[in-house]
């Protein structure tokens, strides 16, 4: 027995649906289509009244879930591609971020976003955009990178009072497969050693946690043994995890598949810098998507996004420094 | 105010049905606190005591003042910048409207918030946000929970303007509560101008209200200087939309009859307006119905109006002596799950 990624974030849904009569599911197809992706296949089936399609409207569904949670229901919005919203974006980050700060009235809405590029899928079916979220005050922005955070993760945030963010990686649905699903999990705003080593640290969060770890495999028969930091969370931020794995390695790269300006990677560097300058043996280097949207063609896509093989460079170049 | 005409106790001149006469004598009293409120905050704002905006709801009052009266506790409210008389026939204290427009540390948004951003949504008075259009998904998120929670019997409420009808998030939240059949009541004040742009540069159709029938959402019209129509229209699509009949759009025609805030001289009205129907003070007409009527007499109303002033300066008085908000003891952390706010150690 073996689950994915989608399973499991299919399974976290369920287990709210079933435990939590507060929970229900608002979304683009989501209903007996089972969503684009299937993320909520049969949930509609299992739990009628409470996994509904919605109008092609992203503003409105996210509207509704934060009248929703005011009214103290835990609504799930699944936005069909994570591109699109930003048609959402005012009333994710004007209305869901503000409400608790400015009424003390808790905003409990989990937004999830299918995230990051597929080969094919081109400008408006592939972006990442945790940064964009990760910059307004009052969200939570979750960035799993195995089936276990994916699912620990998602039940979490639904518990959690505050609205959530959660990217989920659409090239990791299918691919990334766990033997069972997780009975104990780190919490929400820690960071995890995915691979421990002493002479660089890679920082990655999301799909970018397994080219990072595939770099780090290609580089150690070089010699170099390199620690890879998944994030898991962005927003919270786990810095001291970071700063800890600098101290030990001297080495920072941060790795991200969003685009180079500012952002988490530009936001790891800034805070290693700023509280740990002195642990640096080299100039902290990141490594982000082109600067440009992103290309639909595969021979593009392959060459747009950082890789192992771009990591691994990059990763020699600051070896040597 | 100019004096009015005494009229002889007991003569009717106006022919409105006798069963107005309570509702109309509520909403009057509710309209003339909220004008003396106005009033009031303009005063406090001249002379410097309000920070940021204060934004005002003059000519506004009959139209407001029927959709608080129109609702019950219970219903969602989320009223709009000139809504002030629904708030307070809703419930809202005079207090809370002081406290917010002062920045009192112990109003509901403690000065993190401010003017007409005010609420209290564990009463279902939602704050609304400066995006136009945007609280009408959120009533319409509150009235679809307490679907799902098998309750019935309420309606949600909220203002928008001529302007925020060209927004997307109106047109999104519109057909969302027709197509959930929501009991939506939404409140199209077409005030003629938004900000200073007047509606010919807004909209091409012969009147907002036609814009619903693309939504398959029941429209009314009405004159928003006249109580009477108010309190008839405003009450019939509320029972409309609290009986099951799906959404209700109710568009008022009227005049703003102030700048878009106090900072604001509205020069760009077109003073013929002013002196058109659309122009005239509902307050005023008010008034002159209820004398007209024989349901109050000057010394009546001049009492009600000295009640008004007493109470707004009673809580002005009050909370000029309430703390500000302190920045020393100030939590700023933006989430309610406090261990997850981001820490950034000061340089």
């Amino acid at each position: 027995m073996s689950i994915t990624y989608l399973e499991a974030i299919r399974e976290a849904q369920a287990r709210a649906l079933a435990d939590d009569p507060r929970v229900f599911i608002y979304g683009q197809d989501v209903g007996a289509f089972g969503g684009a992706f299937k993320a909520t296949k049969n949930l509609m089936k299992e739990y009628p009244g409470r996994v509904l399609d919605a109008t092609l409207s992203e503003d409105a569904m996210v509207g509704l879930a934060v009248g929703a949670a005011i009214e103290g229901m835990r609504p799930i919005v699944e936005m069909q591609f994570a591109d699109f919203s930003t048609v959402g974006l005012n009333q994710i980050v004007n209305q869901a971020a503000t409400l608790f700060w400015r009424t003390q009235v808790p905003c409990p809405i989990v937004v999830r976003l299918p995230s990051g590029g597929t080969s094919g899928g081109g400008p408006f079916h592939s972006q990442s955009l945790e940064s964009v979220y990760a910059y307004w005050p009052g969200l939570v922005v979750l960035t799993p990178a195995t089936v276990e955070d994916a699912y620990s993760m998602l039940l979490e945030a639904i518990a959690l009072d505050d609205p959530v963010i959660f990217c989920e990686h659409k090239l990791l649905y299918y691919h990334l497969k766990a033997e069972r699903l997780p009975t104990e999990a780190l919490p929400i705003g820690k960071a995890r050693i995915a691979r421990q080593g002493r002479d660089l640290t890679i920082v990655a969060y999301s799909a970018m946690v397994h080219e990072a770890l595939a770099a780090a495999e290609e580089l150690a028969p070089e010699g170099s043994q390199i620690e890879v930091v998944d994030l898991r969370s962005v927003r919270p931020l786990d810095t001291d995890t970071v700063v800890a794995s600098v101290a030990r390695t001297g080495r920072l790269l941060c790795v991200g598949e969003a685009w180079p300006w500012g952002g988490v990677t530009a936001e790891v560097i800034a805070r290693v810098a700023s509280e740990g300058f002195g642990l640096f043996d080299a100039p902290p280097q990141r490594l982000n998507a082109k600067d440009t949207p992103i290309p639909f063609h595969p021979h593009l896509w392959a060459a747009h996004r950082p890789t192992a093989r771009s990591i691994a460079a990059a990763a020699r170049k600051l070896l040597r420094q | 105010m100019p004096p009015m005409v005494p009229n002889v106790a007991g003569q009717t001149t106006d022919s409105r049905p006798s069963s107005l006469r309570d509702p109309f004598t509520k909403a009057f009293r509710w309209m003339l606190l909220a004008r003396t409120l106005d009033d009031k905050l303009a005063s406090l704002y001249r002379a410097g005591k309000i920070h940021g905006g204060v934004f005002l709801g003059r000519g506004h009052e009959a139209l407001a003042a029927a959709v608080g009266l129109a609702l019950r506790p219970g219903d969602v409210y989320a009223p709009l910048i000139r809504d002030l008389a629904g708030r307070l026939a809703f419930g809202e204290p005079v207090l809370d409207v002081v406290r917010t427009f002062m920045g009192s540390a112990l109003g509901p948004m403690r000065g993190r918030d401010g003017n007409v951003h005010r609420g209290r949504p564990r009463e279902s008075l939602l704050p609304m946000i400066s995006h136009l259009g945007a609280m009408i998904s959120v009533v319409n998120g509150v009235l679809f929970a307490r679907r799902m929670r098998n309750l019935s019997g309420f309606v949600g409420t909220t203002t928008i303007g001529d302007g925020g009808t060209s927004t997307g998030a109106f047109h999104e939240a519109l057909n969302q509560a027709a197509v959930e059949k929501l009991p939506l009541v939404l409140i199209v004040a077409n005030n003629l101008y938004a900000y200073s742009t007047p509606t010919a540069r807004q909209f091409v159709c012969r009147d907002l209200a036609d814009k619903a029938i693309g939504y398959g959402v029941a429209s009314h019209e009405l004159d928003g200087t006249d109580l009477a129509a108010c309190l008839e229209v405003v009450g019939r699509a509320v029972s409309r939309a609290r009986d099951g009949h799906g959404p209700q759009m109710v568009v008022a025609r009227l005049l703003r009859l102030c700048g878009h805030g106090e900072h604001d001289d509205a020069s760009y009205v077109d003073p013929r307006l002013r002196q058109s129907p659309v122009g005239q003070d509902c307050l005023k007409l008010a008034e002159q119905s209820l004398l007209d009527c024989g349901w109050a007499e000057v010394r009546q109303i001049e009492s009600w109006r000295e009640e008004a002033a007493q109470e707004i300066e009673a809580a002005v008085a009050q909370v000029q002596r309430e703390p500000t908000p302190d920045p020393f003891a100030e939590d700023w952390r933006a989430l309610s799950s406090r261990h997850l706010a981001d820490v950034y150690p000061e340089p």
